[in-house]
């Protein structure tokens, strides 16, 4: 399931419908919550788009009450809550700022996805990582093998990393393989426009 | 008996010591008068420090307005006076407030108390921001976001340290000498709270250095983003701050106590640590940006 939440909605609902500015920590906490009862409702594995694009200004408290500790709660700790993937969309630089620096605090990574652009790692990834990550996006699905031959990585050093990976919820782990986390292809009716106006901010397919 | 406390002709972060300096003997219930009448010019620094004076004392003080009209008008417009006259006995003529779209005041000052304070201060910034601060000071728009994040996270250490209100103010110049005649924009964020050492120590107690004063609490907090909080996370919005202030070339301040900490950037001959200095509780904040030269 791929669930789209429009973070200035779910500001607009939580705290303040004249708001457009993620700013203080108290505020952080409310979008926080707010989108913990969205991912609530939407089932035990799913994806989930955080669309950035109508929200004004993000500082660094408010980046990591939203960003920081609602990554670490679903990939962080050895039993997440449940399997949520984040794809963090429609950053703007400025946002960038605040969520890379909350990222390098806390150990943590992400993938984002600006409009119109592929998705990305952002955040504190090793090499090894990258290359696989990347190497995922390129070929679509993978296995360890996959992996390996196109890496020439060992076998057991690739099943390694893309377990990591997953872990840290950067890929998905399906039967068929390891696939890469992003938006565009499967979620671009829903990234094209602003939450519905009145709305949750919430959009699911 | 009332002591006479003499303004400074011109009311800036330094020259504001002289009046934190009379301050110092004085016992708060003593009554204060502040003369201001000679003054001519104050910075976002001095407007807001002098609210913050007055915070601390027990008795009402006294405030004798500049006598230079032009002075007082520029007061007016930064909302000095709404909020002077909450706090002391005003003596002088004080204008009628007048927006003026000219204004170069880019945040008047503003009371900080509460979280959606802060909200305010960054939509009300964000509406005059294209005009001053990319126009006059060529700041491009993503660092007037970074400018506002700065502004956001000194005011939020308001609220979660000082323990008291404090006040906000912003104001855009053209140096006259300095740089070269550059434009700047000056934030200035005052408080009569807790103080950095006294936020620290109310978490872990006093360091078990001789060291430990001021001077190091402002050292820990504001270089090395130590907090009171346990929480990991905190402490990043002083140093964000400090990081922004640093690629763009400017220079943060921050009194506390008896001790005043800056990061300095080569266009400035300020001391990066005084130690020393008459005790004044809260902290006080100044941030400056020069403006962007073309091929910079």
């Amino acid at each position: 399931m791929i669930s789209h939440i429009d973070v200035s909605t779910v500001l607009k609902r939580s705290v303040c419908d004249l708001y457009s500015n993620l700013v203080t920590r108290p505020t952080g906490a409310a979008v926080r919550i707010g989108i913990e009862h969205h991912l609530d409702e939407i089932g035990d594995k799913a994806l989930a788009v955080l669309d950035f694009s109508h929200v004004g200004l993000l500082d660094f408290s408010c980046a990591d009450e939203i960003v920081a500790k609602l990554l670490m709660q679903y990939v962080s700790v050895d039993i997440p809550r449940r399997e949520v993937y984040f794809i963090f969309y429609g950053m703007n630089e400025s946002h960038m700022d605040a969520i890379e620096a909350v990222l390098e605090r806390h150990d943590l990574a992400m993938v984002t996805q600006l409009a119109g652009c592929d998705a990305q790692l952002t955040g504190c990834v090793d090499r090894e990582q990258r290359t696989a990550w990347e190497k995922i996006c390129e070929l679509g699905s993978v296995l360890p093998a996959d992996l390996a031959d196109a890496t020439g990585m060992p076998a057991d050093k690739a099943e390694r990393t893309l377990e990591t990976l997953w872990r840290r919820r950067l890929v998905i782990r399906q039967e068929s393989g390891y696939s890469p986390v992003r938006g565009a292809n499967v979620g671009r009716g829903l990234l094209d426009g602003p939450g519905t106006p009145g709305g949750t901010g919430v959009e699911a397919s | 008996m009332t002591t006479i406390i003499s303004v400074p002709f011109s009311l800036d972060e330094h020259s504001f010591e002289q009046i934190f300096d009379q301050l110092a003997p004085i016992p708060p219930d003593e009554k204060i008068l502040l003369d201001a009448r000679r003054t001519r010019w104050a910075s976002p620094f001095g407007l807001t420090a002098l609210l913050t004076v007055a915070q601390t004392r027990l008795e009402r003080p006294a405030l004798a307005v500049p006598e230079a009209d032009d002075t007082t008008s520029y007061w007016a417009r930064a909302s000095f006076f709404k909020h002077a006259e909450a706090l002391y006995e005003i003596s002088g003529r004080v204008p009628r407030s007048r927006q003026s779209s000219e204004s170069s005041v880019l945040l008047e000052v503003t009371p900080v108390v509460h979280t959606q304070d802060v909200h305010t201060v960054v939509e009300n910034i964000q509406q005059r921001a294209r005009a001053i601060l990319q126009e006059k000071l060529h700041l491009q728009s993503t660092v007037t976001m970074r400018f506002t994040m700065a502004l956001s996270e000194i005011c939020q250490n308001v609220i979660e340290h000082a323990g008291t209100g404090g006040w906000v103010a912003v104001q855009a110049y053209k140096w006259q000498q300095r740089l070269g005649g550059r434009s700047v924009v000056v934030i200035s964020v005052c408080d009569a709270g807790m103080g950095f050492r006294k936020s620290l120590e109310s978490a872990q107690g006093p360091r078990p250095t001789d060291r430990w004063g001021d001077g190091m609490a402002l050292e820990e907090t504001v270089m090395r983003g130590v907090t009171r909080f346990r929480d990991p996370g905190r402490g990043q919005g002083l140093a964000g701050v400090k990081r922004f202030i640093g690629n763009w070339n400017g220079k943060f301040s921050v009194r506390s106590g008896t001790a005043r900490i800056a990061v300095v950037p080569e266009w400035d001959q300020d001391e990066p640590m005084k130690e020393g200095l008459a005790p004044f509780p809260g902290a006080q904040v100044q941030i400056t940006i020069p403006e962007r030269m073309q091929d910079a």
